[in-house]
């Protein structure tokens, strides 16, 4: 065996090193300096020193343009990866920002740790081909977002949220890890490309079929598409927001990635195909599938709802399906595009959320009756949410008009005879029933008259400043993707 | 000379806009300047007149321009005989209404402000030779009228107005859709280029071309002649009328009898006739029967009236079905008569002259009407009055006048028109004359039974102390008889106009 | 030059935000300087232009190389005509909402980027922007009536903003497919509009793209039966949300339908031209027969407004120049016409006697009271008849002439409705203004105030429009015309056979 050459790792891994140390500084001083300093300041110091370490991570990344290949896939660096951890950082530090104002626990430099331990979790996951690798590193992210969800310990809907997280989580792991021992035995190797090469010309055998199955399972779960969504809703409701906001944006950036590069690279050549009247077998048929009914119940569901972080949860399943759409289509470009939807909708989500925060401190819920008048207490906050909530929308000019677009052009490309046309009907026709339950809420904050003598409602600097930031970065990827579209 | 047309169209139209403009205080200075305006349309009428030439029987003050050459639309204007006469009358008749008019109280500019806005429109559709640009007079006219009656009327003005704008509205609508037809398949609008086609054959075999039915002919005809049926109106599309006549006040009635209803009787002469001569031929014996049931119909419910307004409102319809029974005649083959063009021309002669006639006489009748309600305090039933002879007599004896001229005595006006008619029909459609004749003697019965019931017979003391007519009444009434008088001794005055024209029309319908 | 409609507008909009909040004079005046500004740019843009007939550009940059997709505007005849109509609608709607007091600078906000939006559709020739700017007028749409708006104004606007949602979702599939198809014949991804027009598509996919691109830029246009939310949406809509929605809102619809939907799928049109024109005669019929039978004096304007859109719909479905033509003027005339009959219905009266039942208009003489509105409503009522001397007259004309070679039967058929137009408008006149029920004495503590100088601005600016295009209707044709003349337009392959002239 060769000698491993732990600098050459360390070099290699040099952004994931950076956030771990910053992790231990910023446990150290929450531990030693800032004993016995008020919440806020606590909070404040320890955002700035992981908003310092992620973002000299961030801009390392982003300015290297090294590709490396350690140990057989296990660590495979390259500048598309390299700039989605630069995507994963940069949500890391908006969702920093916004818990800053959190008063739902004590153990601040505990829950920014666990924050940043969960993306390096998730960059690791990001830059690998070896199956080994991503099971141990969705693992660790789990972890760390399952403790995330908990962490509000005086509200038993966080604890219930969690352990519903925790089991359903565990079970995806089980199904995942059992399907990637299949593919092993299939193929002799746990490197993607070899399992492809491996599994390539075999037709698709029964072992096959069910590891194929098993892995659409367990990512499944991690990115709540029906029908392993059942977690979502609790987990967005039951969790203290700015966990939420993780949840549902870093990690959804991460696995996506992983996502498609397994179905794409691991799978490619059990590919099928679901054009209508094209069927053919292989993990495309199933994804699609799992695609339109996450559309379809998402967004049904979503109408329903009264409280805005369960609709949320459930318009994250439906936007589920969407870029489910561009795994789905397997060509450059889709993956391209679904990149772009999914790094501007973590964004959209993070913002959400961070309004979200902001009302339920103010107004003590995040029903969509605690959002009416909004629009007169804090016009800046009712204008951020509503660039957020039309871009959820699919309204130009707005990133995720044009992320729709992408996605559904590259769809109907993919393949002969307009390719995935039946789906994309299916998406444009959920997306417009979308646009009425994302239209209910700014109707309260736009429309409806606040109760009587509501004070104006003081946004905290720091989540402002992200707001704001977060918005003028939607509406200026919806103007100009390309600024976007090509580092991806 | 050359926009003089244009000018006499304007006149009256400015004047409203300056008129309205005054506002509802100045009531004298309101009155007199639409006065005013009117009398130099009829200053402008009588230039027009004097300058004409009578031996000519084309078009004379020609204007002609493009306004939208891609759709054939030009502004173009003429008169000939039959233009220069509607044009005269419609200027003789609008100043006597807005002096019968004069002691209006209710908003004046407004109500003289349309007065001459009607006159404009009227002007208008008289002169114009293009279908857009006579047909947007044509509709322009109606504003006024629907205004006139609906806000000065009668205590059922409100459904008589609604149902005059529609019936009109119905036609007008047909007879663009009939035109939009012609344009689609000839490429014209012009009346004289159509009128030309026409004679020459070519008008159904182009209407046939573009639109492959065989009887398109006759569906475009049908189409043209509601539009002018409803105006005139032809039985059965007369039932506006008795409603619009009464509820309207007098002097608005003086105009939409003695010139309103010679739009449709001019669209006749001047585009069905010369259009649709083949047309009418192929369905002559029931545009015949329409006539004379016109003639006869309404003569009768002129009799079965008791209110003087609805009984002249009747009478009217009947005047007018002479003009359409001359007009039908003459658009016969009539190969078995001696001399056809001669007698076509007598029957048309006739019926251009008891279109003036009739203007001048029943615009008279009903301003006498306006003078009588005047005193009366708004009564006008038959049975109101009585013996009033005793206590008006110069009015008895105005009115009687007017009435006997209405009647058809020889010596006055309505004579010669009547008379010509006949003479000219006689030949052309025997039975048709014979049964109509019928209509005169109705019509005697009924103007009689006015007479009478109203001036003769035992004295009503209620209206004992009725003043007789002022100074200015009488000389306000004086033209109008005077008139009667002249044209019935001298109808070669209006006729020496007007026979060139016919001759020529006589010869369109030569085919 | 004609772009900076779209820029200053939105500037205005940035302006308006910025404004204190309470200081609704500052707010009013900003957004009337803005508007007026950006028609004057409109007006001499469009009497600059060289030539109609071409497609002048205005602004080609690339914008989503990816995709095809170019930050192109441009201008031809019928643009300028559309682009004019907004100017004046922009203007008059702003003086009809002088007297809005509450939260006012928020209003115009929307307004102004409102009329930003339609704008921008006027002038896109690239697909995507098009579909931007057309996208980008639901949200000020639904606010405005939902905030200031009257009768059911949530639910109307609710509806309005999904029926337009659904309807440019259709778009979008259609638009997608075409894409794709247009990548793979002309080799390289383009949402050139100019381009797009001389893709040859098959038939077969003609066959049900085609119906869904148009269905969904007609629902916009009012088309029977999608157009439910137009009664609805008018009368919930404060007086200027009426005006600009049935002034130039459905002219969108239109104009898409136009632009896009029958330039690039010219055998599609062909294959469904007799179904349009059906529903766009049962448009006219219907609208005018439901008009006639309202008590609530805004839905017989809102259901005229469905009819009068049936024109155009009949219009562009005779594939001939004349009806082209007819079309498009009807979309200028009947942007002016609504806006002023909305602008009498709901500021002058409706905004005085805070009713619009007719039950109880009847009895207020408002003929008498408030006789400029009087006044105003009839010459109104008399344009939308379609009398000749105001601008609805030629276009319906024209229409008719189209439509009478291709549907004979059809047209006739019209023609009963413009009879029906005729009886409503009578009866909305007789009703609202001069009845002749008895009248009840009028309350003395609250006389009705006279009408401001802002109104009469704007309805003599919209008369005045109204009448100089009935009587010169050339100033218009000679843009509209030589659009569709040209053998090289885009619409050369629609009119070259089957449809003659």
């Amino acid at each position: 065996m060769n000698p491993v050459n732990y600098l050459q790792i360390l070099q290699f891994a040099a952004p994931e090193t950076i956030v771990t140390l910053t992790v231990l500084v910023v446990l150290g001083a929450d531990v030693t300096v800032l004993r016995g300093k008020s919440i806020a300041a606590r909070f404040n110091v320890g955002a700035l020193l992981s908003i310092l370490g992620c973002a000299s991570a961030a801009c390392l990344a982003f300015h290297r343009h090294i590709e490396a290949n350690l140990f057989n896939g296990l660590l495979v660096v390259s500048p598309s990866s390299d700039f989605i951890k630069v995507a994963l950082l940069a949500l890391t530090v908006f969702t920093i920002l916004i818990s800053t104002s959190g008063k739902f626990t004590d153990h601040v430099g505990e829950y920014l740790s666990l924050i940043l331990l969960g993306t390096i979790g998730l960059m690791f996951l990001v830059s690998t081909e070896d199956l080994l690798m991503v099971f141990i590193s969705l693992e660790f992210a789990s972890l760390a977002l399952y403790i995330l969800t908990a962490f509000n310990k005086r509200n038993a809907k966080s604890a219930e949220a969690a352990l519903k997280y925790f089991l359903f989580g565990g079970m995806s792991a089980a199904f995942l890890l059992f399907g990637f021992s299949l593919l092993y035995g299939i193929s002799g190797s746990t490197n993607l490309r070899e399992i492809a090469a491996g599994i390539a010309g075999k037709g698709l055998d029964p072992l096959l079929l069910v590891a194929l199955v098993t892995t659409v399972i367990g990512f499944g779960f991690k990115v709540a598409a029906v029908p392993f969504h059942l977690w979502a809703p609790d987990a967005y409701e039951g969790a203290p927001t700015p966990s939420a906001a993780f949840i549902g944006s870093g990690s959804k950036v991460a696995s996506f990635y992983v996502l498609a590069k397994i179905f794409t690279l691991g799978f490619a050549g059990a590919a099928g195909s679901a054009v209508w009247h094209g069927y053919l077998s292989g993990w495309t048929p199933v994804v699609a599938i799992v695609a339109a009914l996450s559309m379809v119940l998402g967004n049904l569901t979503a109408i329903v709802q009264s409280s805005v972080k369960r609709l949320l949860a459930y318009s994250a399943i439906a936007h589920a399906g969407y870029m489910l759409l561009g795994v789905l289509s397997n060509t450059p470009t889709s993956a391209s595009a679904m990149m772009f939807y999914v790094i501007t909708y973590a964004l959209t989500t993070v913002g959400t959320f961070g309004v979200v925060t902001v009302v339920e401190e103010a107004t003590g819920g995040d029903a969509i009756k605690n959002f009416a008048g909004l629009s007169r207490r804090a016009p800046g906050l009712s204008l951020c949410l509503l660039i957020f909530l039309l871009s959820l929308g699919g309204i130009p000019p707005l990133a995720g008009f044009i992320g729709k677009f992408f996605l559904f052009s590259a769809a109907v490309s993919a393949g002969a005879n307009l390719g995935l046309l039946w789906l994309v009907i299916l998406a444009i026709a959920m997306s417009a029933v979308s646009f009425y339950y994302y239209l209910r809420v700014l109707k309260a904050a736009y429309v409806e008259d606040a109760v009587e003598n509501a004070p104006a409602i003081k946004v905290p600097l720091l989540t402002f400043l992200a707001l704001a930031l977060l918005a003028l970065l939607v509406v200026l990827f919806g103007c100009a993707p390309g600024l976007l579209t090509q580092f991806l | 000379m050359n926009h003089w047309l244009t000018i006499l169209t304007l006149v009256p139209f400015l004047g409203g806009i300056l008129v309205a403009g005054l506002g509802a205080e100045r009531k004298n200075l309101v009155r007199g300047l639409a006065l005013a305006a009117s009398l130099v349309g009829l200053g402008g009428a009588i230039c027009m007149w004097l300058h004409f030439n009578a031996a000519s029987g084309d078009l004379q003050f020609k204007e002609k321009f493009d306004w939208v050459p891609s759709l054939g639309i030009q502004y173009f204007l003429g008169v000939d005989g039959l233009g220069l006469l509607m044009v005269l009358l419609t200027a003789i008749v609008t100043p006597l209404a807005i002096l019968a008019s004069w002691k209006v109280e209710d908003r004046p500019h407004v109500f003289h402000a349309l007065v001459l806005w009607l006159q404009a429109g009227l002007f208008g559709t008289f002169t114009a030779l293009n279908f857009f640009h006579w047909f947007l007079f044509w509709e322009l006219g109606l504003i006024p009228a629907f205004f006139l009656i609906k806000l000065w009327g009668g205590p059922k003005r409100g459904p008589a107005a609604t149902q005059f704008f529609i019936y009109t509205m119905v036609g007008s609508v047909t007879l663009l859709l009939s035109f939009l037809a012609i344009r689609l398949a000839t490429g014209s609008f012009d009346f004289i280029e159509l009128a030309a086609m026409a004679k020459s054959g070519v008008l159904v075999t182009k209407l046939q071309a573009a639109f492959g039915w065989k009887n398109i002919g006759l569906i475009i005809f049908f189409g043209a002649f509601l539009g002018f049926a409803v105006k005139v109106p032809l039985i059965p599309f007369h039932t506006w009328l008795p409603a619009a006549y009464s509820e309207a006040p007098s002097s608005v009635t003086m105009l939409l009898t003695g010139v309103m209803s010679k739009m449709g009787v001019y669209g006749f002469l001047r585009i069905l006739l010369p259009i649709f001569p083949e047309q009418i031929r192929e369905v002559l014996t029931p545009l015949l029967w329409l006539a004379v049931a016109t003639i006869v119909l309404s003569a009768c419910a002129a009799f079965a009236q008791k209110d003087i307004k609805r009984m002249l409102a009747y009478s009217s319809i009947n005047h007018l079905g002479y003009c359409l029974l001359a007009m039908f005649a003459a658009a016969s083959a009539a190969t078995a008569v001696n001399a056809p063009d001669i007698q076509k021309a007598a029957a048309l002669d006739g019926c251009l002259l008891q279109m003036f006639n009739h203007g001048l006489t029943a615009s008279a009748l009903f301003l006498f009407v306006a003078l009588l309600e005047r005193r009366s305090g708004g009564l006008r039933g038959l049975d109101d009055f009585g013996g009033l002879r005793q206590i008006i007599p110069v009015f008895t004896g105005l009115m009687g006048i007017s009435i006997f001229s209405s009647l058809g005595l020889p010596g006055l006006n309505g004579f010669v028109g009547e008379f010509l008619i006949f003479k000219g029909v006689f030949p052309l459609a025997p039975w048709a004359a014979a049964i109509s004749t019928i209509g005169l003697l109705v019509t005697a019965i009924f103007l009689l039974t006015l007479i009478q019931r109203v001036f003769c017979g035992p004295l009503n003391e209620r209206w004992a102390k009725m003043p007789d007519l002022t100074t200015a009444e009488r000389f306000l009434v004086l033209p109008s008889i005077a008139l009667m008088f002249v044209l019935g001794i001298w109808p070669q005055f209006i006729l020496g106009a007007v026979d060139a024209t016919v001759v020529k029309l006589v010869q369109q319908l030569n085919f | 030059m004609l772009a900076w409609t779209i820029y200053i507008t939105f500037f205005g909009v940035l302006v308006l935000m910025f404004l204190p909040r309470d200081n609704a004079r500052a707010a009013r005046i900003v957004a009337l300087l803005t508007a007026i500004a950006a028609c004057v740019v409109a007006f001499a843009g469009a009497i600059q232009q060289a030539n109609p007939g071409e497609v002048t550009t205005i602004v080609k940059t690339p914008w989503i190389p990816g995709i095809g997709a170019n930050y192109y505007l441009a201008a031809d005849g019928i643009s300028l005509v559309l682009v004019v109509l907004t100017g004046l609608a922009a203007v008059s709607g702003i003086l009809f909402s002088w007297n809005i007091e509450k939260r006012t600078k928020e209003f115009f906000a929307f307004y102004l980027a409102l009329i930003g939006g339609v704008y921008g559709v006027f002038l896109s020739f690239d697909v995507l922007l098009l579909f931007v700017f057309y996208e980008l007028t639901i949200i000020p749409k639904y606010f405005l009536i939902a905030r200031w708006g009257s009768t059911r104004k949530e639910y109307g606007a609710m509806k309005l903003a999904l029926y337009s949602f659904v309807g440019s979702h259709l778009v979008l599939i259609g638009l997608i497919a075409a894409w794709v198809v247009a990548k793979g014949q002309l080799g390289h991804a383009s949402l050139d509009l100019i381009e797009l027009s001389k893709v040859a598509f098959p038939i077969a996919f003609q066959h049900w793209v085609f119906p869904l691109v148009f269905v969904g830029f007609a629902i916009l246009a009012g088309m029977w039966p999608f157009h439910t939310w137009a009664p609805t949406g008018h009368v919930a809509a404060p007086t200027a949300g009426s005006m600009l929605l049935a002034g130039v809102v459905m002219k969108l619809g239109a104009y898409g339908c136009l632009r896009v939907a029958m330039v690039m799928f010219p055998e599609g049109v062909r294959m469904w031209q007799g179904e349009i024109a059906c529903l766009a005669v049962a448009g006219i019929v219907y609208g005018a027969g439901v008009a006639l039978v309202q008590r609530d004096f805004k839905f017989v304007i809102g259901y005229s407004s469905v009819s009068h859109m049936g024109f155009v719909l009949l219009g562009l479905a005779t594939l001939n120049t004349v009806g082209f033509d007819g079309a498009v003027l009807q979309m200028f005339s009947h942007g002016i016409i609504a806006g002023l009959l909305f602008g009498v219905v709901g500021r002058m009266v409706y905004d005085r006697t805070h009713t619009r039942d007719f039950n109880d208009l009847e009895t207020m003489q408002l003929g008498k009271l408030i006789p400029f509105a009087g006044v105003t409503f009839v010459i109104a009522g008399i344009a939308s008849m379609g009398l000749p001397g105001f601008s609805g007259f030629v276009a319906e004309f024209q229409v008719l002439m189209g439509a009478w070679t291709v549907f004979p039967k059809l047209t006739i058929l019209s023609g009963v409705g413009i009879l029906v137009g005729v009886a409503y408008t009578l009866r909305a006149v007789q009703k609202g203004f001069y009845s002749d029920a008895p009248p009840k004495p009028a309350d003395p503590d609250h006389p009705l105030e006279p009408i401001s100088v802002p109104e009469r601005f704007g309805a003599v600016m919209l008369i005045g429009a109204s009448l100089v295009i009935g009587l010169f209707p050339g100033l218009l044709m000679n843009w509209i015309e030589p659009c569709f003349n040209s053998p090289l337009s885009m619409f050369a392959r629609l009119l070259v056979k089957g449809g003659s002239q």
